[in-house]
């Protein structure tokens, strides 16, 4: 048996709620799956100290703001799925959850979504299952000796379920630099590879970052407008943490909290992890890519506030006067290594030929040129800067369906 | 240079071929593929003479235009004859002039005409490890330090950015920060 719909939206996260508002905004009848429950990602699969990177005003959904006590708060994740459901009750979302989609072919009439419970024929598909479904661990984790144990953020709850002993934490991007932080509070020597990151400060000139991001328009940069997209699509994300104190997190930080820094792990030989050499350039590109961020904040102040005070620079990264180069994971000092190497889409299930050679979806902000009605949403730097969080959503998700709905009325 | 004689950077790089390649072999990862190549004839002490003329790439053999022929020795105080430099001194080599080649393209790129680019490479070397005088202690380089001297229609922060990106994307700077697989046969 089959169910006819004329639309189905693939996910209930923020950006299938979002895609599911405006459909219903155009009267289209549409059903949204999700495998397990309406925002499972953040209710299942984060760490227990997890907080979001957005300050609680800019977490507001269509026709859903953040309406809370705390404005200038970071939503645990718990936090952020008690909003994602409370706009799924308020939107009215057709929501169909514990219905897991197991494929998405083409039909002569347009597409064949098969799931756990059942099978749906639709003329249109918005794939809004997330951009971080699976962790992204280098090859070189297969080479590490049986002795030490090896955790993802999706294995990872807290401290305690690490053995005693040193963790190699490797990757420093958000994920990387807050559980460094928290593993090293722990009482947990820690040791971190550095790859090539993105620093920003919590706050600049007394008002969160993400304002700035906002407020300045870098944040409204079109992909279109992007040199070089691809790249700005798998930037890693920024060295930021939310809490309550609104404290920086940057390498800084980690130094002086007695983690080891040492370069991007190259290779793993004979039970030894070797890192770069290379970690102070990365320390420089970082250091001045968020001077340049910064510049465009002090310009856009001063011509739009009137504030020309420069603000406040975050001091350079400061370089070790040596990095250790390899590590003997064999030694039995390193109990754990937690890989915190980025995050991959999982498309197993899209039987619609439309993925690059990195297993990427090619789109054109969202709309997949390749195959008529197929579309996506929640993804980096999809049409702005600002797809990349919550707060993109709304614009995205509007032109998308407005794409959508054009593309039903055959124009 | 005055602005209004060229307001256009030249530093002598065909950028625009080199971001043509680019954008070509993103969609032809194997003409990507390069292979490149040198041989070395012993020929009395420490003294090696090497030639290098031809490589593979872009799908097919290439030549350089003449055969380049270098000469690696040891100095008198490794009781030597001096016929060339050391072979960790072609490493220094291959490092300035792959980062000088990165500043140039990068300054080309971002339209920023340089008017000289200097820098000098030391590598600092323990030899009792090759004279296997202490286990301990690494046959290669304990590290490499490269100062650049640059003067360019470019603000401080725009040099120094210059010279990140072109450690980012030089092949002798990670040749030389990350391991590479090496086999070595006889044949």
């Amino acid at each position: 048996m089959s169910e006819h719909v004329t639309a189905v939206v693939i996910g209930a996260g923020h950006a299938g709620l979002a895609a599911s508002h405006f459909l219903s905004l155009h009267s289209i009848d549409h059903v949204v799956l999700e495998r397990g429950e309406v925002a499972n990602s953040w209710r299942h699969e984060r760490w227990d100290s997890l907080r979001l990177l957005t300050p609680n005003w800019l977490t507001g959904l269509p026709g859903h703001p953040y309406d809370g006590a705390d404005p200038d708060g970071y939503l645990t994740s718990d936090g952020v799925a008690d909003h994602i459901a409370s706009f799924a009750v308020r939107s009215g979302a057709p929501v169909r959850t514990g219905c897991e989609v197991a494929s998405v072919r083409r039909t002569p009439e347009g597409y064949a979504v098969g799931t756990s419970a059942g099978r749906y024929l639709c003329r249109a598909v918005v794939i809004a299952s997330g951009a971080c479904n699976l962790p992204a661990v280098p090859a070189a984790a297969a080479a590490l000796p049986g002795s030490v144990e090896q955790l993802t953020p999706f294995d990872y709850r807290t401290p305690d379920q690490l053995p005693e002993g040193a963790v190699l934490v490797v990757g420093a991007s958000a994920t990387g630099v807050q559980l460094a932080a928290e593993l090293t509070r722990s009482g947990r020597p820690v040791t971190v590879a550095v790859g090539e990151h993105v620093r920003l400060p919590r706050v600049y000139r007394g008002r969160d970052v993400l304002w700035w991001m906002l407020s300045s328009g870098v944040w409204d940069e079109r992909y279109d407008e992007i040199d070089d997209l691809s790249r700005a699509r798998s930037l890693p994300s920024p060295q930021l943490v939310g809490t309550p104190e609104r404290a920086s997190l940057d390498l800084n930080t980690l130094t002086a909290e007695g983690v080891e820094l040492v370069g991007r792990l190259a290779a793993v030989r004979d039970g030894r992890v070797l890192f770069s050499g290379g970690l102070r350039n990365l320390f420089t590109l970082a250091d001045l890519k968020q001077q340049r961020l910064l510049d465009t904040f002090d310009t856009w102040a001063a011509t739009a506030l009137g504030e020309v005070e420069p603000g406040e620079r975050p001091e350079p990264t400061r370089r070790p006067s040596q990095t250790r180069l390899h590590l003997d994971l064999e030694s039995g000092e390193f109990r754990t290594v937690l890989w915190a190497t980025g995050y991959r889409p999982d498309y197993s299930w899209l039987q619609v030929p439309v993925l690059d050679a990195k297993g990427h979806l090619r789109h054109d902000g969202g709309v997949i040129l390749d195959s008529p009605g197929l579309y996506a949403l929640g993804l980096p730097v999809l049409r702005r800067r600002k797809s990349t969080f919550i707060h993109g959503i709304e614009d995205d998700a509007r032109e998308v369906i407005d794409s959508l709905v054009e593309f039903l009325a055959g124009r | 240079m005055t602005a209004t004689q060229n307001p256009v950077a030249d530093n002598g790089v065909n950028v625009q071929a080199l971001l043509e390649a680019r954008t070509a072999l993103i969609g032809a990862p194997e003409a990507a593929q390069f292979t490149w190549r040198a041989t070395s004839s012993w020929q009395n002490g420490v003294h090696s003479q090497i030639k290098v003329q031809n490589f593979f790439g872009l799908g097919e053999e290439q030549n350089h235009k003449a055969e380049h022929v270098f000469d690696a020795d040891h100095p008198a105080v490794f009781a030597a004859e001096d016929n060339g430099i050391t072979p960790i001194e072609f490493l220094l080599v291959g490092l300035a002039s792959c980062l000088s080649a990165g500043v140039a393209s990068v300054a080309q790129n971002r339209g920023i005409q340089l008017r000289s680019v200097e820098s000098s490479v030391e590598g600092h070397h323990d030899i009792r490890g090759i004279l296997g005088a202490d286990s301990d202690v690494r046959n290669g380089f304990n590290d490499i330090t490269v100062s650049f001297k640059i003067d360019a229609d470019a603000s401080p922060e725009e040099i120094e950015a210059l010279v990140a990106q072109s450690q980012k994307r030089s092949a002798v700077f990670d040749a030389l920060t990350n391991p590479t697989d090496v086999t070595v046969e006889v044949v």
